[in-house]
């Protein structure tokens, strides 16, 4: 049984996008910071304290989640990937380049949660409609760019990942 | 933004589980998806001394179907409900993605939801409507509860301290009925919590006469609802509109729902009047449609 | 389809943003991503009561948290005058209470400490006595005699902050009294927040050895912060360097300069050590600047034939506990006189009064250029009043009243000169893209139908660009912006701005503009921002003044450019410099296109082969103090029906169509519609911050302050119009703001349209379902 104690730091074993990290911290970390303080990975982001708008969404496991509502310790010995694990040696992840192609970001704030939360979908739903796409990131909060080039993007990776799988 | 310190257990058994409870009491918390637990805490609503983190303890998770009941683990998350389909239990998965968002269904859980007790939940008015109950376990016993007798308060239940739920039990409907079910929520964006909700399942025999009904109500008082009154007077008839029509303004009569900034409290109640026939309208036209196939 | 940064000739096209790479790559750099060695963390505990006095604050257990190192109260800026500060506006804002607050989580004393969740325990237990005392939240309420005096340390003895006119009074009241036709209407603009996702923030570092204070801060305005440092802390202000690192979007919010900013500088001049303070979500809704809360009564008179005559316009704004509003400093009601809007009338007046109430204070341009959104709202929506009145379809008393392309430069009644136009185009535009006339027999047989379909119109105009010198400045500095460009030997450009971009897409944009002068292309030019110590001054990014005042300052930096390039090219084309031409790609001899040199070979003698006597190097800095503002315009048209079970409105269509003059990429400015629209129509049917009647804050999250998602938000249809600014030097106007200006009044004038045959003409924002189901149950509508 594993058992922490308030206000100790202990270790907490991930592994994040594919390499295995190890860090001590205390029970109370939240996933979102510990990722970015405790593994200085920056890239996921904080945007409210009432699990609202998803820039902190990372996959755990392969499952989408905020990293804002989920403890440090509860990721410990599981498998996580933040929006740093997309890009291959190949290059952007198409992904990446739909959202670069089809202007899906303006400020970037929102865009790693976007970029997470889409990953798991056309992994899922290789071929979405954008009434499917706009559900499937209604937990991640846009305030610059009104969602369609976001949809767009999403839309027009998944159409470039199925007629060439072999950049996936 | 960061919660008050606590210490943090992870047991991997359900005796371990009870044990910690017994010994912890009322400084103890279950954390199961953390969806409403670590949100309060990281706003200090809410400051456990001790969270028992019950993710590592097996078979919580999962769903057995027999012939008389459906068998959910309390961890069950409400994503598997979103993308799992119990043919014979239509009104899980037309709930399921009412709830919060799809990255909060990935993490939270249907016995974290009903022990978190929530009255504008989506999964207490359908499992009222279902005519659930739930299992609530200590090391001292294992009692079944109705939910009807589960929900005390807002955010409060039936449960003790020291007691686990560990799985919810909805009966299985009648087998020579057609069940049908919706869920119809008046929410203001993706993410809000019902302004009303509003469950509506209904077997249908061969001739379309109603032989088991159930309506439950979410944000309709401090408790989520069952509409008692309203679904019984299905029982043994026909959907014709007028039946609809009544059964429909009786269940708005039924609950106590307090004027707010999400409408007043005749609003509410028509809400639950227009979803409540919307709802046994499209079940009547939908066991056409099926009677007709069949025929 | 996008294009790449190597393209020749960019103005104008659709080139792929160079900023992106970094933010798909999570390279790029927010406050919140910086570590400094030693640095601290601030947090700040905030008042539970919208007012009372404070008796007495214990910090006793709070000092006992592990790893605290400071704690700061308003007693203690007391002793270094520093427990108020300057408001943009000229007011004053208390930094941490002292004697008394005025708004529920007001800031009350500063933590500062090891870690972020130390800092936040130590908060919760430091112990306040309040006692509490009777909280004004209406601003009407505000104003009576017998109200409770909220600014104590004011000579004036009342609720009252200002009284502002412009017009003629007398005029216009004889001019309604005379009218055969006035309309009345009272429309409020409730309380929201620009919320962007990211929030506030800011480090400070004072180096004790060096004197030197870097602050890096989330700031739309950062030379403006820099100053206003240097005024209120002392500090020199050459020893002040701000860093605006990348902003995850600002729309006004990240413009003014807020309590927690001064504590973290007060913290680490004391402790020479790197302060950090984020806030939360809830202290950004509930605390840094608002927006709106306008409360208007307007009257518009007109003649039988439905043409306009005189507009009055009286307001009460709500500004909170402070006058905290970021407006240039002579324009207490920003550009509100901007309400005439794009119709011709012969006469107005427009009055605002601002008073104080127990809520937080502000309030900030939220994507507006200074109150624009509510003069447009305003009579685009008691247009549609009269347009009722008359029986006159909204569209037909639009065109009667349009100001004329040949009446450009408009002069305005309440003082403004118009400078280009063509609404008739604009709206035609509109009406073709969404084919006004079909809707309108659709609407007629699903009426028939006793469905609830309604149709909107809103042509409205906007002011943004501020602004000249000679009216518009912030404290005192005029509001010019600036550019600094440098070509270094081989033919590469860097430039630097006094803007400050959150999303906007500066660096595609501005080395647009300036590659375009020079003959280059985008990925030649590096644009960078945000940074004191390297940018020329300029007053920031807000008001969509970026591309009329910086942009502006792009292209004639990059002209002074080719001032001296031209003479270096005569050099090189041993001709003398008057038989020189620029012809848009390269220089070349007069008659003789084919002897030409590109900005590369000139910029390589610029650094080795001058003409003898020339100064060596190619650089330009220019200061653009704009001579007017710009006029952006469009045409929305909103298509809606409604539930009439439940109330709920949705939107069918939106047809937007803009015209912001030359377009410098068609794709950002698509993408600053999609943006605006998505926050206007957020406007119209949810977002709103309400308070109960004790002041306490009803939406202080994204629980209950209402944002869309991508399910709700509408897909937008977008078009446009090219009406170039004459005066500007590319001709370009402005954009980012207009979608939010223009589009609330569009989605409510729909749902109007949809119950006027009930005889509805008014509805108050936003417009949750169950106000709409009110109205439906008024007028026995409901299912
Ligand atoms: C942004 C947001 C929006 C939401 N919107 C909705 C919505 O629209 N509708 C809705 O229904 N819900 C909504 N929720 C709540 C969500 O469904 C939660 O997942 C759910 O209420 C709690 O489940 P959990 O597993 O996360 O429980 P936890 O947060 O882990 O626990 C909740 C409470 O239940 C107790 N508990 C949990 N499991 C057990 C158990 N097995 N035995 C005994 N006690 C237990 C915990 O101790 C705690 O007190 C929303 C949440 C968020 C963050
Ligand atoms: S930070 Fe907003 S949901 Fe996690
Ligand atoms: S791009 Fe700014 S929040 Fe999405």
């Amino acid at each position: 049984m594993e058992h922490r104690n308030a206000n100790e730091s202990s270790l907490v074993t991930v592994v994040i996008n594919g390499e295995t990290r190890q860090a001590m911290t205390e029970p109370r970390t939240l996933l979102a910071y510990f990722i970015r303080e405790n593994l200085g990975m920056t890239g996921t982001h904080v945007g409210c304290d009432t699990t609202s708008c998803g820039a902190c969404t990372v996959l755990m496991d392969g499952v989408p989640v905020k990293s804002c509502t989920v403890l440090a310790v509860q990721a410990d010995h599981h498998a996580l990937m933040t929006v740093e694990g997309l890009e291959s040696i190949g290059g952007l992840h198409p992904l990446q380049q739909a959202f670069w192609d089809n202007h899906g970001l303006q400020c970037g704030f929102c865009t790693p949660g976007m970029l997470m939360t889409s990953t798991a979908l056309l992994r899922d739903h290789p071929e979405p409609t954008e009434t499917e796409v706009r559900h499937a990131i209604s937990g991640n909060l846009c305030r610059c760019t009104g969602y369609v080039n976001i949809v767009k993007a999403i839309v027009n990776a998944s159409q470039k990942m199925a007629s060439e799988p072999a950049e996936v | 933004m960061f919660p008050s310190a606590f210490s943090y257990v992870a047991p991997n058994t359900l005796d371990e589980t009870y044990e910690l409870l017994e010994q912890y009491g009322d400084d103890a918390k279950v954390l199961a998806g953390g969806q409403s637990l670590l949100p309060m805490m990281k706003l200090r609503l809410a400051a456990p001394g001790m969270l028992v983190d019950i993710g590592q303890v097996p078979h919580l998770a999962t769903q057995h179907e027999s012939p008389d009941a459906l068998r959910i683990g309390a961890l069950t998350r409400h994503a598997i409900l979103d993308s799992k389909q119990f043919d014979r239990y239509p009104l899980l998965s037309q709930t399921a993605p009412w709830i919060a968002d799809p990255l909060v269904r990935n993490r939270g859980t249907m016995g974290g939801s009903l022990a978190h007790a929530d009255p504008a939940a989506d999964w207490g008015a359908t499992l009222l409507a279902l005519k659930a109950s739930v299992q609530l376990a200590s090391h001292e016993r294992q009692r079944l509860v109705a939910l009807h007798d589960f929900f005390v308060d807002v955010y409060t239940t039936a449960l003790e301290p020291q007691e686990l739920l560990t799985e919810i039990i909805v009966p299985a409907p009648l087998a020579d009925s057609l069940v049908f079910g919706h869920y119809f929520k008046l929410e203001r964006k993706v993410g809000d919590f019902a302004v009303v909700g509003v469950a509506v399942t209904a077997s249908l025999t061969d001739d379309g006469t109603v032989s088991e009904a159930g309506i439950g109500l979410a944000a309709m008082g401090s408790i989520p609802l069952a509409a008692k009154k309203a679904a019984a007077l299905l029982i043994g008839h026909r959907l014709t509109p007028e039946l609809i029509k009544e059964v429909a303004q009786v269940a708005a009569q039924e609950g106590d729902p307090q004027s707010d900034r999400r409408g007043s409290e005749e609003y509410k109640r028509s809400m639950v009047r227009v979803y409540v026939q919307r709802g046994l309208a499209q079940i009547h036209q939908e066991w056409q449609v099926a009677n007709q196939s069949i025929a | 389809m996008a294009m790449e940064a190597t393209e020749s000739r960019p103005l104008g096209k659709a080139i792929k943003r160079k900023e992106d790479p970094r933010f798909i790559r999570r390279q790029g750099r927010y406050l919140d991503d910086i570590v400094l060695p030693g640095m601290l963390y601030m947090a700040l505990a905030r008042s539970p009561y919208a007012h009372a006095r404070i008796k007495n604050i214990r910090l006793d257990e709070a000092y006992k948290v592990l790893g605290v190192k400071a704690i700061l109260t308003g007693a203690d800026l007391e002793k270094m005058n520093l427990s108020w500060m300057p408001t943009l506006a000229g007011d004053r804002q208390m930094v941490l209470a002292t004697g008394k607050v005025l708004f529920q989580y007001q800031e009350v004393a500063a933590v500062v400490a090891e870690t972020r969740a130390a800092a936040e325990d130590a908060v919760q237990r430091i112990e306040v006595d309040y006692q509490p005392l009777d909280a004004v939240v209406d601003p009407y309420a505000a104003m009576k005699p017998d109200a409770p005096l909220l600014r104590e340390d004011r000579e004036q003895k009342d609720n009252h902050i200002f009284h502002w006119e412009v017009g003629d009074r007398e005029g216009t009241e004889n001019t309604l009294a005379s009218s055969p036709i006035v309309v009345k209407e009272f429309i409020r603009m409730p309380r929201v927040h620009p919320a962007p996702v990211e929030p506030c923030g800011c480090i400070a570092d004072y180096q004790k050895s060096t004197g030197k204070m870097t602050w890096y801060v989330t700031s739309q305005a950062p030379h403006a912060h820099r100053t206003v440092l240097a005024m209120v802390s002392g500090l020199p202000e050459h020893m002040i360097h701000v860093i605006s690192p990348d902003i995850g979007g600002g729309f006004g919010n990240k413009v003014p300069v807020y309590p927690g900013y001064v504590c973290s500088i007060v913290l680490s001049l004391q402790l020479g050590r790197p302060v950090k303070w984020i806030e939360t979500r809830t202290e950004n809704i509930a605390t840094t600047n608002f927006a709106r809360d306008y409360h208007m009564t307007a009257e518009i008179g007109a003649t039988e034939e439905g043409i306009v005559t005189g507009l009055k316009v009286i307001t009460i704004a709500d500004h909170g506990a402070f006058d905290a509003a970021a407006d240039p400093s002579k324009f207490p009601a920003g550009l509100f006189s901007i309400v005439t809007g794009s119709y011709n009338f012969p006469i107005a007046f427009a009055e605002v009064d601002g008073v104080y109430t127990n809520k937080a204070p502000g309030g900030v341009a939220y994507r507006c250029s200074f109150r624009v959104t509510e003069a447009s709202f305003l009579i685009e929506r008691v247009m549609n009043t009269l347009a009722l009145r008359l029986n006159l379809d909204p569209v037909e008393l639009r065109r009667r009243n349009f100001i004329q392309p040949d009446q450009f430069p408009y002069q305005s009644p309440l003082g403004w000169t118009y400078d280009s136009g063509n609404y008739d185009l604009t709206l035609d535009k509109a009406l073709e893209l969404v084919g006004y006339e079909k809707l309108r027999e659709e609407q007629a047989e699903r009426r028939a139908r006793g469905e609830l379909v309604g149709i909107g119109i809103s042509t409205f105009t906007e002011i943004v660009g501020a602004g000249p010198s000679n009216t518009f400045d912030i404290l005192g500095i005029k509001m010019f912006d600036s550019c600094e460009i440098r070509i270094h030997p081989t033919g590469k450009a860097i430039a630097r701005l006094g803007a400050r971009h959150q999303g906007q897409g500066h660096e595609t944009t501005f080395a647009q503009v300036i590659a375009e002068e020079l003959g280059l292309t985008t990925a030649d030019v590096l644009i960078e921002e945000g940074d004191t110590d390297t940018a020329p001054y300029g007053l920031g990014t807000y008001a969509s003044r970026s591309t009329p005042t910086a942009g502006g300052a792009a292209a004639l930096a990059a002209r002074r450019i080719r001032q001296k390039a031209i003479q270096i090219a005569a050099h090189l084309l041993e001709v003398s410099a008057d038989d020189v031409e620029w012809n848009g790609e390269k220089f070349v001899t007069k008659g003789l296109e084919s002897r030409g040199v590109g900005m590369g070979e000139v910029a390589l003698a610029a650094y080795t082969n001058l003409p003898q006597g020339m100064e060596p190097g190619l650089e330009a800095t220019y200061y653009y103090d704009p001579p007017n503002l710009t006029f952006p315009n469009g045409a929305y048209i909103a298509v809606v029906s409604i539930d009439r079970g439940t109330g709920q409105v949705a939107v069918e269509r939106f047809v937007a169509v803009d015209d912001c003059g030359t377009v410098i990429n068609p794709m950002v400015v698509d993408g600053q519609i999609h943006g605006g629209l998505t926050e206007g129509f957020g406007i119209a049917f949810m977002q709103e911050i309400a308070f109960d009647e004790d002041g306490n804050n009803l939406a202080p999250n994204f629980m209950e302050y209402l944002v869309p998602t991508a399910v709700e938000a509408p897909h937008w249809e977008t078009g446009r119009t090219v009406t170039p600014s004459p005066h500007h030097p590319i001709g370009a106007k402005g954009v980012g703001e207009s979608p939010n200006v223009g589009s609330p009044a569009a989605f409510v004038n729909a749902v109007v349209d949809a119950l006027s045959p009930y005889g509805v003409t008014n509805l108050e924002i936003p417009l949750f379902p169950w106000k709409v189901w009110n109205v439906l149950r008024e007028h026995g509508l409901t299912l």
